[in-house]
Order: C-alpha cells, then structure tokens, then sequence
C-alpha cells in the first residue's frame, strides 16, 4: 500500500485516514477475542485486571481457572467435552457421507430440478435455528428420541449437511470431468474411477466441509437445548448455563481453550485451500 | 467409392441401434444416477426435517384439541347468533363435556386454551370443576350462573363460541399484537398489553441495523483486503476468519466482559476521567449490547463475500478512469461501487437473514431490553407453553427469512454460494 512519490498531500493525508480507519476496525473485530486470553490466568476470582495484572507482577496470574475446568466439581466441564466431540464426531460423520454423495450428485450436469433440490438441502442453514430446533424436537419426542444421544446426532447431522453439499459443490465445479471420462476409456469401473480418481481430487473439498460440519455441530446451542436432555450437555450448552448465571474466571479458561481449537481450524482451512489450489493448477 | 451422405439420413452405432436413441438412452441413465445420488440426503431432510417443519406450521390454526373436548358445545353453539345469553341447550351441551373433562381430568387443558380466547376463563374453569359435581340434573343454565355468576357474562359465551372450531388463525392476530372483537373487526389490544409488535419492530430495525453497520465495516477492509499484495492480506484476512471460526458462545462471552457495567470499557473510560464511577454507562442489557456485539459477530459474514467480489475486479479500471481526468472519488463511484453491488446484495442479505433469526448474543448480553423475536418465541414455547402462538410468530418469522432468501437466489444464485 505503499505510496508513489508524487501523491499529493490531500490524498497523503486521506490515505492514511483510511488505513488509520481500517485499523480501527480490524481491532474491533479481533480484540474481543484476545481480552479473554488474559483474564483466564487471572489469580483472583474477578472478571478484570487486577492491579498486579497491569504490573505484569507474576503473582497476579494463575492457572487456577484450568485446574477448576479440568478438575472441578460444580461444573463437569471434562464430562462436556467428552460429551461435545462424540456428538459433533459422529453428526460430521454422518453429514459428510451424506452430504458428499449428494453433492455428487448435484454437480452432474444431468440432474433434474437442480436449484430447487439444492434449496431444499440447504434450508436448514436458512430456516431460523429456533424454528428448527422446535420443529425437529417435535417429531423427535413423538419418536421417543428426544434427550437421547441418537437425537441430538440426527439433528446436528441435518445441520451439517448444508456446509457439506456446498462446500463439495463448490470444489467439484472446479473439476475437469475429462480426467475421469479418460479413466473410464481406459477400462477403470466407475467405483475405482471414484476411488482412485475423483475422490483424492475433491479430498480438501471434502475435508473442509467435514471441518464445518464438525464446528456447527461443536458450536451448536439453540437445538440442543430443545433436543437434547442432561446426559448429552455439551461444552456451547455447559457455558450458556454459566453466563447466564455469572460470568466465571472458569468461563474464560473455557474459552480460551475453545479460541486455541478455532485457531486450529482455522490453519487446517488454510492449508487446506492451499493443497486444493496446488492439485488444480490455481496456484500463485 | 464413398456413398453420398445425405444430412437427414439417420445414423446407426456399431450394434446397429439408432444413435440418437442410443444416446438419449445414456443421457437417461446419468440423470438417473445423479438422481439416485441425491435421493438419500433429500429423503433424509424431507422426512427428519421439512415435513416436520410443515407439521410444526399447521400447529399455528390447529385447536383440534380443544375441538374435540367441546365436542357436544360445538354442536349446537353456533346455531346461537351471540345477541343474548344462549339458551339451556349450550348450557346442558357444555355440562356434558365439562363433566367428562373432569372425570378424565382433562379440565386443566379447557381451561389453559379458553384462558387464551379471554383472560379469567382459566379460573372460571377451574371454580367451576369443583362446583360440577354437586349439579343436579337439568336447568344447567341457572345452576352455571349459580356457580360463578361469570357464566352469565356474554362475553365469556362469546368467547367460548370463539373457540369451539377446529382451526382458527387467531394466534395470528396476536402475533401482531391485535384481536377480533365482539363485532368481529379485527382491532389492536389495550397498548399495556402490547409487546409482540416492539418486537417485531426490534427485530426488524436491529437486523436492518445491524446489516447496514456491517456494510460500512465491512467495505473498507474488504477493498484492503482485495488491493493488499497477498503476503500481507492473508495475514490481516486472519483477523477477518479467527472470529467467523470461533464459537458464538465464547464472542458473546467476551463482549459481555467488555460491554458489563464493572465491565472493561467502563474500567477504561472511569480509569481516563471520561465518566463518573457513579455513572457508568449502561452498555449491556438493552438494544445496544445486542446491536455492537450482533456487528462484531456477523461483519465476516459481510466481509467474506464483498471481499470474493473486489477480488475480481481490476484495478486497471480505476486507473483507466483517473488517467482520463476523473477524479479518484468520481472514479469510485461511478467504476468501482457499482462492480461492487452483487457483493453487497450477497453479504447483506446473508447477515439480514442470520441477525433477524438471532437468539443467543440477544438473551445474553441484550437482556429484556435487548430481547429479539426468537427469544420470545423460546419464551413461548418454554415458559408460557403457549405453542400455537410461538408457531404462528415462528411461521411469520420464517416467511420473511424465505422472502430474504428468494432475494438472494435472484441476486447471487444458490449454486454459487460460497463459504469460508
């Protein structure tokens, strides 16, 4: 963004408003997120810095917060955990198969009726999650498989699929349909073409839907409160209960660990596109 | 010799069947495979979630329940024209399904619906089941009166003939804060009992809000974003994706610590001298809680697509303009911003459509001031157990989202929804 030598002052002075601006908003967006990182190893059981905190003194931090999350008895926090992976691991099993091969399906240039088909898969990410959650609760109580795990896994799985399909679509709008015409020229059953072929090409694609699914699943709150009973709390529903009680110095540790995990996600997304564009040729 | 070949002439393959069939043949399979690909998934969400969405959608007119306890009212009640007090048969038709009701201690469920058509019938109902038992047979209607002189009111008879159908889309009307009268003109209730209508205005003006301040984040940063040389954007774009990742519960979590009355921009602005420690700014628990952190937590969703948008768009153009003697901001407006549009219309509508459904971040850091129409949907459905009227707002609710996303396939068409 550097500036060429001859640029007049006014539009000197407008360019670093604007970069001054932009800033601004950039902090906005992220400080929230790290004024947690802090107040987790805060020593005294408040929510703001102590005055030892300011003076960086040793003694006003702590890692009593992350000994109470792991250990603690009030809260089961290792219990929801435990509780938010088997559920979102499973419900991004189940999106991804299904999602994926439906996805396939929809990139065919054959496929009949395709936006309409397309907006009824996608209408759970559209329709209001309150709505949602009430609709699925509903015929999930007149089944009995409400406050079950199988429940709360069928609904996350219909929530996920949505990422999936449009994740995969997306990648296999991309694909050069000649690579597998070839393949089958050559004497390959369209199983092993998919297998062999296709299937390692759309791979980040899928990876990346699956990591979506997996996070709506984790992140979900609004449905498992309608769906789901005491036996499947999870990490999202342990910490709605929390906040609406008290904001904890636990809470903050919980969070910090959960802003830890997204960084994760987040760099996998990364390396993930990378590879995709490298396979494609869209590379740099 | 070659033969002549004649263009109308018909082409065989090699197995001497026509080729056009042959191919029509192979394009039928592919359509049917790619069918059969898709089926499982559109089987799966049509039965585990549309069809229920379409059951919870007749919830909102069925009175199919209390229909049927009034199953001998219903009978003859509406052959009364509702001028005068009706006649022993209502009363004596009534008797018998209030009676069974009781018996079956079902009279807890009449009460509840009734109390919905007009206040006071829940405990009309419930006096008048203890007293049931101890009616001698016929003249009902003096015996009623005698019980609780309520039943000689009109309006409770009127009521009751109100309710004696098996759909009635009167939640709709109080979805909107409004109500039949005796005339049968649909009228707005007494303004202390309004609430549904601030919140569908709420509602309406947060998402719009909202929608409009993520534009104006938004579109500085993107346009940073899209003209930064990619080493630095891609660093700056984390500060963009580390929030779209993160859990909703933590980005609420944390402006509650910032927006709270101990909170740490109080801290700040008390520690500078800007505000008395007596007055502190109440930040949280009202519609600016819910608008500054509904921003923070949908501006990806703005950013995202506006950036995809200004990614593809030369910056020769803008230079081609300024060479030619415009000025830099004429060249904006009249080159750049317009490229820009189906970036807006797309990331406007996906954070109108996501804020106007918003529950959590309002319930938490909006409080009762703060509150959306989802959280009085919830509050229906947990609290007052009044399910017709949370399916009725939550089908209104739902109709507008839909109306948003029609927009959105004309604009940007759903097959080039993007994420991430």
């Amino acid at each position: 963004m550097a500036l060429p030598n001859y640029t007049e002052t006014r539009y000197r002075i407008w360019h670093y408003t604007y970069v001054f601006i932009c800033a601004l908003i950039f902090i906005f967006l992220i400080a929230p997120l790290f004024v947690i990182l802090p107040l987790s190893f805060n020593a005294e059981p408040y929510i703001h810095f102590s005055d030892k905190m300011l003076a960086l003194n040793p003694e006003g931090f702590s890692l009593r917060w992350y000994q109470d999350m792991v250990y603690g008895t009030k809260n089961d926090w290792s219990q929801a955990m435990q509780n938010s992976v088997k559920i979102a691991f499973f419900a991004t099993i189940g999106s991804t198969v299904l999602g994926t091969i439906a996805a396939l399906g929809l990139s065919s240039r054959y496929m009949p009726y395709k936006s309409l088909i397309m907006s009824i898969l996608i209408s759970p990410m559209i329709v209001p999650l309150i709505i949602s959650a009430a609709a699925i609760f509903f015929s999930e109580a007149k089944l009995g498989l409400s406050s079950t795990f199988t429940g709360v896994v069928l609904a996350h799985i219909i929530l996920g699929t949505p990422f999936v399909v449009i994740t995969v679509t997306a990648t296999l709008s991309g694909f050069d349909e000649s690579i597998t015409r070839a393949a089958s020229s050559l004497g390959s059953h369209p199983a092993n073409t998919f297998f062999k072929i296709t299937m390692p090409l759309i791979a980040p694609g899928i990876i990346s839907g699956a990591l979506f699914a997996f996070v709506t699943s984790f992140d979900e709150i609004v449905v498992i409160m309608f769906v789901g009973g005491p036996d499947q709390m999870t990490i999202p529903w342990q910490m709605w209960i929390g906040l609406r009680e008290q904001l904890s110095p636990t809470i903050m540790a919980v969070a910090t660990c959960l802003i830890v995990m997204s960084t994760l996600v987040l760099i996998t997304m990364e390396l993930l596109r990378r590879r995709s564009q490298r396979i494609r040729g869209l590379a740099d | 010799m070659w033969a002549a070949y004649n263009v109308s002439d018909p082409i065989y393959a090699s197995d001497g069947q026509l080729l056009s069939v042959k191919l029509k043949k192979a394009e039928a399979h592919r359509r049917r495979t790619a069918f059969f690909l898709v089926l499982p998934l559109l089987l799966f969400i049509s039965l585990t979630y549309l069809f229920p969405i379409g059951q919870l959608l007749v919830q909102s007119v069925d009175n199919r329940e209390l229909f049927r306890f009034l199953s001998h009212t219903n009978e003859v009640i509406h052959q009364w024209d509702g001028d005068q007090l009706p006649d022993e048969a209502v009363y004596s038709a009534f008797y018998k399904d209030l009676s069974s009701a009781v018996d079956n201690k079902q009279h807890g469920k009449i009460a509840t619906r009734l109390n919905y058509e007009k206040s006071g019938f829940s405990s009309l109902i419930k006096k008048t089941s203890r007293k049931i038992k101890t009616f001698a047979a016929g003249n009902y209607k003096i015996q009623f009166i005698k019980a609780d002189k309520r039943w000689g009111n009109i309006e409770y008879m009127l009521a009751l003939k109100k309710a004696a159908v098996p759909f009635h889309g009167r939640k709709y009307l109080t979805a909107f804060d409004l109500d039949q009268n005796a005339a049968g003109e649909i009228v707005q209730i007494p303004e202390n009992r309004r609430i549904n209508i601030t919140l569908w205005l709420r509602t309406i003006m947060v998402a719009l809000g909202v929608t409009l301040s993520c534009l104006i984040l938004s579109f500085p940063i993107a346009y940073m974003l899209a003209t930064m040389r990619a080493k630095y954007s891609n660093l700056l774009m984390i500060c963009v994706l580390l929030p779209f990742w993160t859990s909703l519960l933590v980005r609420t979590s944390s402006w509650m610590v910032l927006l709270q009355k101990q909170g740490l921009i109080n801290d700040t602005l008390v520690f500078l001298d800007i505000v008395l420690d007596e007055n502190r700014l109440a930040l949280m628990y009202n519609m600016l809680g819910t608008f500054i952190a509904m921003t923070q937590i949908l501006l990806p969703f703005m950013v995202l697509p506006l950036y995809s948008v200004m990614k593809t768009i030369s910056p020769n153009l803008m230079q081609a303009a300024t060479s030619m003697g415009s000025t830099p901001l004429h060249a904006f407006r009249r080159i750049y911003l317009p490229l820009t549009y189906s970036g807006i219309s797309a990331g406007s509508i996906l954070v109108f459509v996501l804020a106007i459904g918003y529950y959590i971040t309002p319930a938490l850091v909006g409080g009762a001031k703060g509150a959306l129409i989802s959280n009085r949907i919830a509050y229906h459905m947990n609290s007052s157990l009044d399910w017709a009227l949370a399916t009725a707002m939550g089908t209104v609710l739902l109709a507008t989202v839909l109306c948003a996303y029609w927009a959105y396939n004309r604009v940007v068409g759903i097959d080039n929804m993007r994420l991430g």
